[in-house]
């Protein structure tokens, strides 16, 4: 009675609370209607925070830096910057996940040429991209395939991680090899005898998404072979180049490789080389700089520091040359993301020289600009011969879909692993025509 | 506050009228709200209200935005357009989809048919009387309670193509003189797979026959015993039609579970070498997650849904028997 009183004095009875619950039901609803028609959650607190997804890096200082900067970008552009790094295999998922639901990070790290594949989900970054392009030499030939479409920069230009056969130079040499392989040939003969010693070729053959696609792209393009021809409609992998190419894998395998390679993923051969398990293995250059980082703990068989035994080598070349598929790298900004102005100033922040070259210098030659100016940092001075050899890598890499354009197609049979399945059955025992022309049929069904 | 209603009687006489109070009418809605509660169809509608919603919201919505996709070319960022049964065509013309489709039933039907076994195996040895026992009854769910991608890691170490500790062990003690490839053999890998879900699955089996033979009374044993039955006798006679109810149940829920595994053969393989451990949910995952792909990862995953509707039918119809029984 007291408590209906004093609802009464209130002025709210029970039907007026009712009522005005109502009417905040259909408000709320009202409410939820206008989200859902816009298609983007509401923009609490706009340009206050940023979210920024980035894979783990190979080189573990490369990410401390970068989270140190984060700090110091925040204060800069007047924001909360947060930096999540995640396992490269779940950078997609997460895309996925994220462009489906329309929220998550603000900005997210790429490879290769996903915006190709993201392409409605992304926002035009061309002025940020142009203008980082023009104070620093222009990008490498390999970004306008991968992050350009209809003509606009739909992902700013990151960095490239470079590739190059790590390999121990005394093993070579007991086998008389004084320097490494110069042709495939070479290398089943160097290499097979070394397997003989214990000491096998290292190659991952399995679905990864870096060392084992830019093993065997690289293979295909060096015997001439290729996906499609340059109209991107054609299938031309049938064609003798790709046979011969996955015939040859199929004794080099046998004769000279771990065989374990076919389950390896993006992390075992450099567990395997610091062990001391193989003899050389095609991988970023963290094995060499995660060795001197540690000369310790990865020693070689005599107890000296490995590193002092490593050198690089690119791949060795085939009948049509050698041809590199490197892991270019990228930052995408999301289309859904409330705060794509402040993720253009953190890219653009990211890009100034006196900040890119901080995390330049805490990779250490791992990951090379997108820019070509920075061939000529002082840095390179600094380092060791071995690493020299990335300093012009990022020149002359090709991206997927090769002859013809890089287009989303090209993505979906690289997601699919066709071409190293390829090589992973003829590895298996399947006839290398079988092989081809599995493959060859799986392509057609993405490019026809 | 209101009057009363009166009404006046009309008496016989000159007596003068009598005034009669008549029951005070009710406000109209909480007598419609009286009457909507005793009607105990319209009760039963609002206490099940919440359960309808939620299973409504969290099955039926996901399922029916599934065959939606299925029916879709959506890929990622792209809502798509019906296309009819066109994803599932080119996904049964697929060669990976195939191999993945026979892995799924290979894969299923091996591990069950152990699970079974060593489960029932297992449940018959400790429904014995021993000492520590219930030590051993807990420490059994272990590999139950650990958590799947924990686990499948700690056997991917187990049998790492370089690193391998049982190839190490092996070798070791002369065994072997070669890496046995564990994950680098495509039939290698996929009983390696079995192996792993058998050893995780097992206990599941194990722990829920034993409530079962624990229901079963010692006197039919003994008078079984008594009657010359030999201990295979006594199983197959005694145990066995009496723990077939559990059994049956067991293994339905385990060929579901099975069926759509995804986890292990994530961890484990990854699919590969080259998709030869692909499981239908891994390969709808890659294609829809990963690839983005929308329409023909929700048209993979569908491929599951006749099979498991097969098992749990099924498993209505075998359950309805026993109740009319």
């Amino acid at each position: 009675m007291d408590i209906q009183r004093g609802m009464d004095r209130a002025g709210v009875d029970r039907r007026g609370f009712l009522r005005l619950s109502a009417a905040a039901a259909c408000v709320g609803l009202a409410g939820i209607e206008g989200i859902l028609a816009a298609r983007r959650a509401p923009a609490w607190a706009q340009g206050t925070t940023l979210h920024i997804v980035r894979w783990n890096d190979f080189i573990p200082e490369a990410d401390v830096e970068l989270k140190g900067q984060m700090a110091n970008a925040g204060k800069a552009l007047g924001a909360k910057i947060t930096l999540e790094t995640i396992n490269a295999n779940d950078l997609q998922p997460r895309l996925t996940a994220a462009i489906q639901s329309r929220s998550g990070a603000d900005i997210f790290h790429m490879f290769y040429n996903w915006p190709q594949l993201y392409a409605k989900a992304l926002v035009d970054v061309s002025d940020v991209a142009e203008a980082v392009a023009k104070t620093q030499g222009g990008f490498y030939d390999v970004y306008a395939p991968s992050a350009k479409v209809g003509g606009q920069w739909l992902a700013m230009p990151h960095s490239i991680v470079g590739n190059a056969v790590a390999y121990r130079k005394s093993w070579f040499a007991e086998v008389g090899a004084g320097e490494f392989p110069k042709t495939w040939e070479e290398l089943r003969r160097v290499a097979g005898a070394l397997k003989k010693k214990g000491h096998p070729y290292g190659q991952t053959l399995g679905h990864t998404f870096g060392d084992a696609p830019t093993f065997t792209y690289s293979l295909l393009w060096s015997f001439g072979g290729a996906e499609t021809d340059r109209t991107g409609r054609t299938v031309v992998l049938g064609a003798a180049p790709a046979i011969d190419s996955v015939a040859f894998l199929q004794t080099l395998w046998k004769e000279a490789c771990d065989e374990g390679g076919l389950a390896w993923d993006d992390t075992n051969n450099n567990r395997a080389f610091h062990a001391g398990e193989i003899c050389a293995t095609l991988n970023g250059a963290s094995i060499y700089i995660v060795a001197k980082r540690q000369p310790d703990k990865i020693r070689d068989e005599n107890g000296k520091p490995l590193w002092e035994d490593i050198d690089h080598a690119p791949l060795p070349a085939g009948p049509a040359g050698q041809f590199p598929l490197y892991l270019n790298m990228e930052h995408g900004v999301m289309e859904y993301s409330p705060n794509q102005k402040l993720a253009k100033d953190l890219l653009r922040w990211m890009h100034e020289r006196a900040n890119f070259e901080k995390w330049f210098e805490a990779c250490g030659g791992y990951s090379v600009a997108a820019t070509t100016s920075w061939e000529g940092h002082p840095m390179w001075q600094k380092l060791d011969k071995p690493l020299q050899i990335f300093r012009t890598a990022a020149r002359r890499t090709r991206i997927f879909g090769y002859a013809g354009p890089s287009t989303a197609r090209a993505t979906e049979a690289f997601s699919k692993y066709i071409i190293t399945d390829m090589y992973a059955k003829a590895a298996q025992g399947m006839k290398a025509e079988d092989a081809v022309k599995w493959a060859a049929q799986e392509l057609r069904k993405i490019y026809g | 506050m209101a009057k009363h209603p009166r009404s006046l009687v009309p008496t016989v006489g000159a007596a003068p009228p009598i005034e009669v109070a008549l029951p005070r009418p009710r406000p109209a809605a909480p007598w419609r709200l009286t009457r909507f509660l005793e009607s105990e169809r319209l009760l039963a509608a609002l206490l099940l209200a919440p359960a309808v919603v939620l299973l409504a919201l969290f099955i039926a919505y996901p399922f029916v935005m599934g065959v939606w996709l299925a029916l879709s070319d959506a890929s990622v960022g792209s809502p798509g357009t019906f296309v009819g049964l066109r994803n599932f065509v080119k996904e049964w013309n697929d060669s990976i989809f195939q191999t993945a489709f026979q892995n799924t039933f290979f894969y299923t039907f091996w591990a069950t048919i152990f699970k079974l076994t060593l489960g029932m195996w297992l449940a018959l040895l400790l429904n014995r009387q021993f000492r520590g026992m219930r030590l051993v009854r807990a420490s059994m769910l272990l590999p139950f309670i650990v958590p799947t991608v924990l686990s499948t890691f700690a056997w991917r170490w187990m049998v790492d193509p370089t690193f391998s500790v049982v190839n190490w062990l092996l070798y070791s003690i002369g065994l072997i003189t070669n890496k046995l490839p564990f994950l680098s053999d495509g039939r290698w890998a996929m009983w390696c797979a079995i192996v792993v879900n058998t050893w995780r699955g097992m206990p599941f089996f194990a722990i829920t026959l034993l409530a079962g033979l624990q229901t079963i009374s010692p006197d039919l044993h003994e008078a079984a015993s008594l009657d010359g039955a030999n201990s295979w006798q006594r199983f197959w006679k005694v145990t066995w039609p009496l723990l077939k109810p559990v059994t049956i149940v067991v293994v339905v829920f385990s060929v579901i579970q099975t069926f759509a595994d995804f986890q292990l053969i994530y961890v484990l393989t990854g699919g590969g070498p080259a998709n030869s451990t692909h499981l239908l949910a891994t390969y709808a995952y890659q294609i829809g997650v990963a690839t983005g792909l929308l329409g023909e990862g929700a048209a993979i995953s569908l491929f599951m849904f006749p099979v498991l509707f097969v098992v749990v039918w099924f498993q209505l119809r075998y359950l309805r028997r026993l109740e009319g029984a």
